[in-house]
């Protein structure tokens, strides 16, 4: 039995287009996305150049191959897990799905009679919807930890199945304080965020205050491994959350996804995020993570999906910065592309027709020489129109400044001043002088004579 | 057995599993299981499965593909030590002053007067210490003691001002100073409710490198490790802390 998952935060998303649409449209947006994500980028290569040389590829790579090995034998890491948990005087649940999970806490919460419980933003927690679910039940949700706070919510970064531990990274005391105050403590956590060996922390708590925050490290890093005797929560309750992480195992391409320890820097380089900002992917994670991870949860590998998740693989220019600045070496732009030939072979990916129509038109335009000519005339004529009205195109066009401002074409094409002044020598310029920028409003065609220093 | 799988009490697979090769080992007989036994492994309709087996499942044959998955041995060829020659008690000082917490450097002579200085700047005086700390010093530099336990309580008149820890250990790259509720660390507690944090730092519990720290750590302590000024929750809640205040106190 499968219980439909919930997503309900995105019920009704529209596709990325068009809400990157909105969102390009929102002038001030994008100036704080262009101001946050260069102050996030310096900090990050900061805190990465301080470290030694080749230190932070190395740490990358043991990170993506400690992952990878989780991944590959996530069955038996589960099971060692919660045999440590168990061990330590924690309790292990097993959550098929966001209905599933909520449950489970619902459960835990009346046991405990609380009618009141405090949860602390998280990750997974928001992927299932919980603090809807809670208010559903009629029970109440805070968000900050108070003095014996009955029963705390909340998600965590790692857990370590040689010892059992629970690795949290906040950046604020509140985190501290909601794994110390409570009679009970629930932790919501995804499959794939266990790690096999207490050791393999020293890579994580590497990478992950650097990737994420610039930081050298975390503000608050916080470990508990079962309940300690007069310190700290007397229950321990960890949920592992499936919620279409299966899913995305069964894609041998797409499931290292799963390495994302969700430190968000694929996020701050990302041409597309940096414009339209998170709210337009619609997923948790937004941003090229969330462009791939999301349309796998959802099923692309498997089924048909929505248009809001077939567009998601679309989210992007394949740059592979993501890839670059990834501290578990996550191959994004290879995922998308992956994704888009699924989609394709669902015969779901947007634009096809609209691609195939242009590339035919430009495999005409290209065949002749005089075709190429005749387009570069009609965009220099075209010119004074589009100065006039920079931003939009027309017709079939008009898609393509949806997502970017149209530049004005040359008042010349290379091609025609070429032919104009045989090739510069009749304007006494070598041929080696190539036609000046036209973004130089001194420079209409190449200077005949070279300025004069004075 | 404290495990629990399904949120519904039924019998887990595994069960079932049992109840199979037992009719399959015997053959039909009087002493098979009953009717509603050998229905087990079809559910009846609307009721979940256990989700720890449907779960394992589903990983398994969703890496079915790949064949069995080869042992990985994981380089661990970045920085583990730091370089030698390096001063680590300086770096932990500096590190921990980039978060624009104060560090304060004494040796047994002058700890006393430092303290003093300290507490002076912090303008606290009642003090809650964990009942193994060596708590001489601290009445000599004008602290009022008060005992961990009273500090636990929410009555205001037995509230300390702050409190006084050591610590497990310091990481010098980091800025980082670590508690376990080891020896005069305490409770988590009391390094939470004060809004003023005295630590204890002694040069040799300085280590280099976040690696050297994982492999000094015992995981089954509770531990927090602290990076910069506290800082406190969110200002909506009314039973929130003011402003929150470190002072390392680096001994040797």
């Amino acid at each position: 039995m499968t219980a439909v998952r919930r997503e309900p935060a995105f019920l009704g998303m529209p596709p990325f287009p068009e809400a990157a649409h909105h969102a390009l449209a929102d002038r001030r947006l994008r100036a704080e996305l262009r101001d946050t994500s260069r102050t996030s980028r310096s900090r990050r290569a900061e805190a990465v150049d301080e470290l030694p040389p080749f230190v932070w590829e190395k740490l990358r790579r043991a990170g993506a191959v400690i992952k990878d090995d989780v991944i590959a034998r996530l069955p038996d890491h589960l099971e060692e897990l919660e045999g440590s948990v168990v061990a330590a005087g924690g309790t292990v649940h097993w959550a098929r799905d966001a209905d599933e999970a909520n449950a489970l806490v619902i459960r835990i919460a009346r046991e405990h009679a609380a009618a009141e419980v405090v949860g602390v933003p998280a990750a997974t927690t928001r992927e299932t919807g919980l603090d809807d679910a809670l208010a559903d039940a009629g029970i109440r949700v805070r968000a900050t930890a108070a003095a014996n706070a009955g029963l705390t919510v909340r998600g965590a970064d790692f857990a370590i199945a040689e010892t059992g531990t629970v690795c949290a990274v906040d950046a604020d005391e509140n985190g501290l304080r909601s794994v110390t105050l409570p009679d009970v403590l629930v932790t919501v956590l995804g499959l794939e965020q266990v790690l096999p060996a207490w050791r393999d922390l020293e890579v994580f708590l590497h990478l992950l205050p650097r990737a994420s925050t610039g930081e050298r490290m975390s503000p608050y890093v916080s470990l508990w491994t079962g309940v300690t005797d007069d310190d700290g929560p007397r229950g321990f309750h960890l949920i592992l959350l499936d919620n279409g992480r299966s899913d995305v195992l069964a894609d041998r391409m797409g499931r290292q996804a799963l390495r994302c320890i969700r430190c968000s820097a694929c996020l701050d380089v990302c041409p597309v995020y940096t414009r339209v900002g998170g709210q337009a992917y619609g997923s948790v994670p937004p941003g090229p993570i969330g462009a791939i991870l999301a349309p796998q949860l959802r099923g692309v590998n498997r089924h048909d999906v929505d248009a809001q998740t077939a567009s998601l693989p679309y989210a992007s220019t394949l740059c592979g910065a993501c890839f670059e600045a990834c501290p578990v070496r996550i191959d994004i732009p290879a995922v998308l592309a992956h994704q888009r030939a699924q989609l394709t072979d669902l015969g779901r990916g947007p634009a096809r027709h609209r691609e195939k129509a242009a590339m035919s038109a430009a495999r005409w335009g290209l065949a002749e020489p005089w075709r190429l000519g005749l387009a570069q005339h009609a965009a220099a004529l075209g010119r004074h129109v589009i100065a006039r009205m920079p931003h939009v195109l027309a017709g079939p066009l008009a898609r393509w400044t949806d997502g970017r401002d149209a530049p004005a074409p040359p008042p010349e094409s290379f091609r025609t001043w070429f032919k104009r002044t045989n090739g510069g020598l009749d304007e006494g310029g070598s041929r080696d002088e190539v036609p000046g920028d036209t973004d130089d409003e001194t420079a209409e065609g190449p200077s005949a004579t070279p300025r004069e220093e004075p | 057995m404290t495990t629990s799988g399904a949120p519904h009490d039924l019998p887990d697979t595994h069960a079932s599993h049992t109840a199979l090769e037992h009719i399959d080992l015997t053959g039909p007989g009087p002493h098979t299981a009953t009717p509603g036994r050998a229905e087990l492994p079809h559910r009846p309709p609307g009721l979940p499965t256990d989700a720890k087996a449907a779960i394992m499942d589903r990983l398994r044959d969703a890496l079915a593909d790949g064949g069995p998955p080869e042992p990985v041995a994981v380089d661990r060829g970045y920085r583990r030590l730091h370089g030698q020659g390096t001063d680590l008690i300086a770096m932990f000082a500096e590190r921990v002053t980039d978060f624009r917490t104060l560090v304060a450097r004494a040796d047994a002579f002058t700890m006393v007067r430092t303290t003093a200085a300290l507490l002076r700047r912090a303008g606290v005086r009642r003090l809650a210490a964990p009942p193994d700390h060596r708590l001489t010093w601290l009445t000599a530099a004008g602290a009022e003691l008060v005992g961990e336990e009273r500090q636990l309580t929410d009555r205001p008149r037995d509230r300390a001002d702050g409190a006084v820890t050591g610590c497990a250990l310091a990481i010098a790259e980091t800025g980082t100073i670590v508690l376990d509720g080891g020896r005069y660390q305490g409770r988590r507690m009391l390094s939470l409710l004060p809004g003023y944090h005295l630590c204890v730092v002694r040069a040799e519990q300085i280590v280099g490198t976040v690696p050297e720290a994982v492999a000094r750590l015992d995981p089954r302590r509770p531990q927090t490790w602290i990076s910069g000024r506290p800082t406190a929750p969110a200002p909506t809640e009314e039973s929130a802390p003011g402003p929150r205040t470190l002072h390392v106190l680096l001994l040797g």
